[in-house]
């Protein structure tokens, strides 16, 4: 099948994990022969990890559209960034590189991208159409009308995880619009799929649930720190944004000093709340025992689960989250939220109430005091993750898009 | 039908278990948790015991007392966990007519109650006084409610080899009950009687064994029941299995591959729960049984009790288990209960405590003496072992695992949390040297 998809950013130039799914994605589709288009904002040399008969990445600004700029840096976005967060940004970035043409508004490039990107639906050949949440979905929408193959929208997480109660109006229309005009909605959670249901009112006959996998680790970082040896190290890693949940592990650490008090709580990541994340340890007390270790890169990221005795995922609301399945790939137990997709998937991981905290300190404890607890999550959760690939799920993709045929 | 010398006989056992499942336990209430055997919210021991008992215990048991009624030759035998017969004293109305319902059925004199570890305990493995003194307490049990004196022993979850027969033959027993497994077996049946390969117990075990025997005289070899687990899998596992190409099950078909079978005893043992528990009343599990003792008398087929089997048969040879066994799983070892680090974390830690409790006794009352090791005894029940089981978990077989826990992790953090709770307890109870 040849599929032209709609991707936002890409390894090796990407901010979180929409890059690192939507690459785990491709690899397994071409994995099971298809041939991917993937169409980007912007394409570096090195992101080309595949043959180009199987792979080809195309520019959104090359298509020969009608709307002409200048080609947008990839990685510019975040996918997860709020539309407020993006115009922050941006007053930053123009202040450094005053030079620039970006537009002052995230929703500005989205419509730029769309109307760029949809035109290769002109020239590429293609049975199927393939986009990545809102970012991406009227660009999906414009190459329907262009080419009228059937579009499928991968919904990676929604409005309501990454702003809680207030969400963004202009993005949950677009979200809903992409949901609305797609054949089919791929869902990476029943967790997802029911806000989708509950939310957006997209019925459920429409939406498919297909769980991410998480590439093989071949890093293998042991427990190496320049704390001192006997203190236990809790690790948080992801961005410090409410969606995360870090105020509920500053409170969890709280409660777990309580009983424990040789533990060190490594916060690592950045985001809209981070100011308040350290001023919060310092009035509950604990700023000690916190220490922040900023936005980690690549080999920081395993070296950071190797050296970690615990890591610990409270999220909020967690569309998927992948973190956990690297955390155990590089040697660290989990405890994750219960209100999270992977939690659906991982059997080997501690499960618990965001909102509990007095749980989340009781299995924190039992991970840091028993080493049959420790290591039995550990054993159990490497085989558990070793059996999830992209592979797999690819094929599950696969059947989506067959489910599209002839019902246009 | 062919006359037989020796009729063939089938011998039904049914074990009839409940545990306390330990109330949920964190960190925080260590030194301040007041009920440990409650049960978690969602699986309260009262409330579960109550659902046993209209789904399996009570229907279960005017079936048999018809039965027994109905058919002079009818028989089948029991075993009680002494924290089962706990549950019945203290869960009110319910529990009292379950066990009014069991004397009923023993009361007829054809129904036979063996013996067992009283709290289901894995105690042989880590101790072997307390494995008799188990024993000896769940003697008195069943004689206090039922009196009878059992003679015939099972193990938990019918645990068993050489050694434990020797060690149970030494207390006086009349007989053992053990999985009919192929790997010990061979080529052989289990529709005979066997006598156990004949071993040494360490002086000091033997020892054990006399000072707390029950009898006397001991006999010089000990006979060995087999469990057919093929039949007996067909009734407890296979019965509602549609995808089973002998389904559905019928008295009729059940009783000509009884009488198919080769020996001359068929070892029927099984879960009491099999009767509308774990085979659903809608099943037809109990229109089967009703049938089955008829259709097996057509074919000549009679019933006999673990003893009248034992007296009746002779062994036909010597079966060799130098290796633990029992009747849980594909694996038919004890892999259910201990096979990973939480498990052997945790049974290290409760047997680790014996002779810290034991040498608390003398500075107690007797009533505090009988709380402290019915606390610490209650907690060595197998089942919450099998809770941390993390075997069928990975597998996804849900259907296979069956606890009241979220999670293997869930049942060991909550068992780690109530013994430290203990253990804190011990700390403080004053000796006076």
């Amino acid at each position: 099948m040849n599929i032209l998809m709609f991707g936002w950013e890409f390894p090796p130039i990407q901010n979180g994990g929409l890059g690192v799914a939507c690459h785990g994605i491709v690899e397994g589709l071409i994995g099971n022969g298809h041939a991917v288009y993937l169409v980007l904002p912007k394409v570096a040399p090195e992101m080309q990890m595949f043959s180009p008969e199987v792979l080809k990445l195309l520019t959104a600004s090359e298509s020969g559209g009608f709307v002409k700029v200048a080609g947008v840096p990839g990685g510019l976005y975040s996918p997860y960034a709020t539309a407020q967060n993006y115009e922050n940004w941006i007053k930053e970035v123009k202040k450094k590189e005053p030079g620039m043409i970006y537009s002052d508004n995230l929703f500005e490039e989205v419509h730029r991208y769309a109307a760029q990107a949809s035109v290769h639906a002109k020239h590429v050949p293609h049975e199927v159409i393939h986009t990545h949440d809102w970012l991406t979905a009227e660009a999906g929408i414009q190459a329907k009308k262009i080419s009228d193959q059937p579009h499928v929208m991968h919904v990676h997480a929604t409005e309501f995880d990454r702003s809680g109660d207030n969400p963004n109006q202009t993005v949950y229309d677009m979200e809903r619009r992409g949901m609305e005009h797609a054949d089919r909605v791929i869902a990476v959670s029943e967790y997802t799929k029911k806000i989708i249901t509950k939310h957006y009112g997209v019925p459920e006959w429409k939406i498919d649930v297909v769980h991410n996998a998480v590439k093989p680790n071949f890093s293998a970082y042991h427990k190496t720190h320049h704390l001192n040896k006997t203190d236990k190290i809790v690790l948080f890693l992801g961005r410090m944004t409410m969606q995360k949940g870090p105020d509920y592990f500053l409170k969890m650490a709280k409660r777990i000093l309580e009983v424990i008090q040789r533990v060190k709580f490594i916060m690592a990541g950045d985001g809209d709340m981070m100011h308040q994340t350290v001023r919060m340890a310092a009035e509950l007390g604990i700023e000690r025992n916190v220490l922040f270790a900023g936005f980690l890169k690549g080999d920081e990221i395993a070296r950071a689960y190797g050296a970690a005795d615990l890591y610990v995922m409270p999220s909020v609301s967690e569309p998927f989250g992948i973190t956990p399945l690297e955390a155990i790939q590089n040697g660290a137990p989990v405890l994750i939220s219960k209100q999270s997709g992977v939690s659906e998937v991982i059997k080997n991981a501690l499960k618990v109430d965001f909102w509990d905290i007095d749980e989340m300190a009781n299995k924190a404890i039992a991970v840091l005091q028993h080493p049959a607890l420790s290591n039995t999550l550990k054993t159990h959760g490497k085989h558990e993750v070793e059996r999830m690939t992209w592979h797999k799920q690819a094929k599950e993709i696969e059947k989506t898009y067959l489910k599209t045929r002839g019902k246009k | 039908m062919k006359p037989r010398q020796n009729k063939k006989s089938v011998c039904f056992y049914f074990q009839v278990h409940q545990p306390y499942r330990l109330s949920k336990c964190n960190v925080f209430e260590i030194g301040a948790k007041s009920d440990y055997f409650k049960g978690p919210w969602n699986h309260e021991n009262q409330k579960v015991f109550e659902k046993v008992a209209h789904k399996c215990y009570l229907p279960t048991n005017a079936l048999i007392l018809e039965l027994l009624n109905r058919y002079p030759e009818f028989k089948v035998s029991y075993s009680f966990s002494g924290v089962f017969l706990e549950q019945c004293e203290k869960f009110g109305e319910v529990g009292k007519q379950v066990l009014d319902s069991f004397k009923k059925i023993v009361a007829t004199g054809r129904a036979e109650v063996l013996c067992e570890t009283y709290y289901h305990s894995l105690a042989w493995l880590f101790s072997k006084e307390e494995f008799a003194l188990q024993i000896k307490k769940h003697l008195k049990m069943v004689y206090r409610h039922f009196r009878k004196k059992p003679s015939i022993f099972r193990n938990t979850e019918l645990i068993y080899n050489n050694e434990i027969a020797e060690f149970i033959r030494e207390m006086g027993f009349k007989g053992i009950l053990a999985e009919g497994w192929d790997h010990y077996l061979d080529w052989r049946s289990p529709n005979y009687l066997y006598t156990p390969q004949k071993t040494d117990l360490h002086p000091e075990d033997r020892r054990i064994a006399k000072t707390n025997a029950i009898r006397k005289t001991v006999s010089s070899a000990l006979p060995l029941l087999l469990k057919n687990y093929k039949l007996s899998d067909d009734i407890a596992f296979r019965f509602s299995n549609r995808g089973w190409n002998q389904w559905p099950m019928t008295a009729d078909k059940f009783a000509s591959w009884t009488d198919a079978a080769d020996g001359n005893t068929v070892n029927l043992f099984m879960d009491y729960e099999t009767f509308g528990e774990h085979q659903w009343e809608d099943t037809g599990i109990f229109e089967f049984m009703r049938h089955l003792p008829n259709e097996l008398l057509k074919r000549n087929i009679v019933f006999r009790t673990p003893s009248e089997t034992v007296k009746a048969l002779k062994p036909v040879g010597v079966l060799d288990v130098p290796y633990l066994m029992s009747w849980a799983d594909m694996e038919r070892d004890l892999s259910a209960w201990c096979s990973n680090e939480m498990q052997e974390a945790a049974l290290k830690r409760i047997f680790d405590l014996e002779r810290r409790v034991k040498d608390l006794l003398p500075y107690l009352p007797k009533t505090k003496q009988e709380e402290l090791l019915s606390v610490w005894r209650k907690m060595q029940t197998s089942d919450h072992f099998y809770y941390m089981c993390t075997k069928y978990w990975n597998d996804g077989d849900v259907h296979a695992y069956f606890s009241p826990y979220e999670s293997p992790y869930d049942a060991f953090i909550t068992y780690m949390n109530t013994l430290s709770d203990f253990e804190h307890k011990l700390s403080l109870t004053p000796v006076h040297a």
